[in-house]
């Protein structure tokens, strides 16, 4: 092990981490980036989604180069029941034109580039490095201690990039065990399928690709969705939901996931594919108030170790990739005064603040917790819907004024007008 | 009219569920043979723990509950490093720590 001090120590190289570790190298720090796995990406998951744009702060131009899959230029909402679905969607030709909105990415190849591109700029990456702990004196956090032997490392200052589980921010005492309603998590797996049958099933061309993301009977009503991403030629199937909800209801993952692959409309969609890798993460919920403290002295926390994730727009891996470019700038700052305290540190909160992250944290904090106390969103609503297409669509010669009525006189049976009318009314107040 | 009573399920479709054990042979593996990562603390907890859930919600089933000898034995070989087991057990009774640099899970796809 290097026995040298480095300005900065950063941990995990996910987004967060390689983004603040390119950042510092680019701007002439010496920085180290540790990373537990074989290589970067090697135990990185996502549903697959990565966003455009906000990288585009991090390595302006990024996506001509690195590995994506296909561009994004449909999204689809299925609304499931056990045998019908409502759907909503947008798909435009102008999403598959450069620069392009989004892209599905394979995370073990996506992160492998990016951590290569730190390292062309000048990081030190060493993989097959567990940190197990900071070192500290005085009370503040000095460096970090390996799995390798005689693996103490030192450094100005520590990011803590490590991902959901922030075992590190843990140990510094930032915060305690995450509760498991404020965890959701993810099953997926990777479905092949030839590129030709692909394209032909999601109506495909040039490349393009479609994201779905499928609620209410795909979940078994639990909050959370599920997920159907296009790759180049295999797909992304997965399904999310808070921790605290499966344990309630029992169910084995594994048999969430089949159960929502035998889905009739899913069903189709995977026909003949063939199950390639299968794989779980926890996903921070909860947003902007179950954020942690994101520095100390001598420490700061980016990416999902700092809970920076909202599901509804599966940005995780931009507010990880921004919280990652701002901790690094806040380092720099620091590097420049020579002054390593939280005094300083604690410009890095005012980063995030200039940005969408906090806002959207923010506001997805209230859509978070609308969505806990409302799970008839996840139950009574998507059935109420489901029937009442079908009722309207369905030639039976009943008079559509009769059929409305009795949608209406149904509909109450199941909720009250005055609870449709409160949740409406908090539903618009939840908007971000 | 509405239908009142639930939409039929669909037709009973052929029970085509891949159990988790077998999805696991296209996983890539590099087993630290020396020690476990995880590590059941007390297993006089497991044995008053009614629901044991840590058998259920486990998404690569690590942990089993073993009536004969009355204890959770702990298959971290097959250990994706999820974290679920470390927040979910409802006495906190799992020590849970990456494996050692290098070993554990390695997604090809991720």
């Amino acid at each position: 092990m290097v026995a040298e001090k480095f300005d900065v120590i950063v941990v995990g190289a996910g987004l967060a981490g390689t983004s603040a570790a390119y950042t510092l190298a680019k701007a002439g720090a010496k920085v180290v980036l540790l990373e537990r796995g074989d290589f970067p990406g090697s135990k990185n998951v996502m549903g697959g989604i990565l966003y455009r744009q906000p990288m585009e702060k991090v390595i302006p131009g990024w996506w001509r180069e690195a590995p994506v899959e296909r561009p994004i230029s449909e999204q689809r909402v299925w609304i499931l029941t056990e045998d019908s679905m409502v759907t909503l969607g947008y798909k435009s030709q102008r999403f598959n034109e450069e620069p392009y909105n989004a892209f599905t990415v394979l995370r073990a190849r996506f992160d492998r580039w990016f951590a290569d591109q730190a390292v062309a700029a000048g990081a030190v990456l060493v993989t097959e490095t567990t940190v197990e702990d900071v070192l500290r004196e005085n009370g503040r956090v000095v460096g970090v201690r390996t799995s390798r032997p005689e693996g103490d490392l030192y450094g100005h200052i520590v990011i803590a990039a490590d991902g959901v589980n922030s075992l590190l921010a843990q140990k510094v005492g930032l915060h305690g065990e995450w509760p498991p309603d404020r965890v959701a998590i993810a099953v997926k797996e990777i479905i092949q399928l030839s590129r030709e049958r692909l394209e032909e099933r999601f109506g495909l061309e040039n490349g393009e690709g479609t994201a779905i993301e499928l609620f209410g009977e795909a979940t078994r009503g639990m909050m959370g969705y599920g997920f159907i991403y296009t790759n180049r030629d295999t797909l992304s199937v997965g399904v999310g939901v808070l921790l605290s909800d499966l344990i309630a209801r029992k169910i084995h993952p594994n048999e969430l996931l089949e159960g929502f692959k035998r889905h009739p409309m899913v069903r189709r969609l995977l026909e003949g594919g063939e199950a390639k890798e299968y794989m779980a993460h926890l996903i921070p919920e909860g947003g902007w108030p179950t954020v942690p403290p994101v520095y100390t002295d001598g420490f700061l926390v980016a990416g999902d170790a700092a809970m920076m994730v909202n599901g509804l727009f599966r940005e995780g891996s931009n507010f990880a990739a921004i919280s990652g470019k701002l901790a690094a700038q806040t380092a720099l700052e620091a590097l420049e005064r020579g002054d390593f305290s939280s005094r300083t540190l604690s410009s890095y909160v005012e980063r995030l603040r200039e940005t969408f992250i906090v806002r959207d944290l923010e506001g997805y904090s209230r859509v978070s917790r609308y969505a806990h106390e409302h799970p008839e969103l996840f139950t009574v609503y998507p059935r109420l819907l489901a029937e009442a297409c079908h009722e309207l669509m369905t030639v039976d010669s009943i008079p559509k004024r009769l059929k409305l009525l009795d949608i209406l006189r149904h509909a109450r049976q199941r909720r009250p007008l005055l609870a449709v009318a409160k949740d409406l009314v908090g539903a618009l107040r939840a908007l971000p | 009219m509405v239908a009142t009573q639930p939409p039929a399920t669909a037709p009973a479709a052929p029970d085509t569920t891949t159990p988790v054990e077998d999805k696991l042979y296209n996983v890539r593996f590099k087993t630290d043979e020396t020690a476990s990562h995880l590590i059941v603390v007390n297993p006089e907890l497991c044995i008053q723990c009614a629901d044991k859930p840590c058998t259920v919600f486990c998404p690569v089933s690590v942990y089993k509950w073993e009536p004969g000898v009355q204890r959770i034995s702990v298959g971290y070989e097959k250990c994706v490093e999820c974290g679920a087991c470390r927040i979910g057990c409802p006495p906190h009774n799992i020590a849970w720590r990456y494996p050692r640099g290098g070993f554990g899970v390695q997604y090809k796809n991720g």
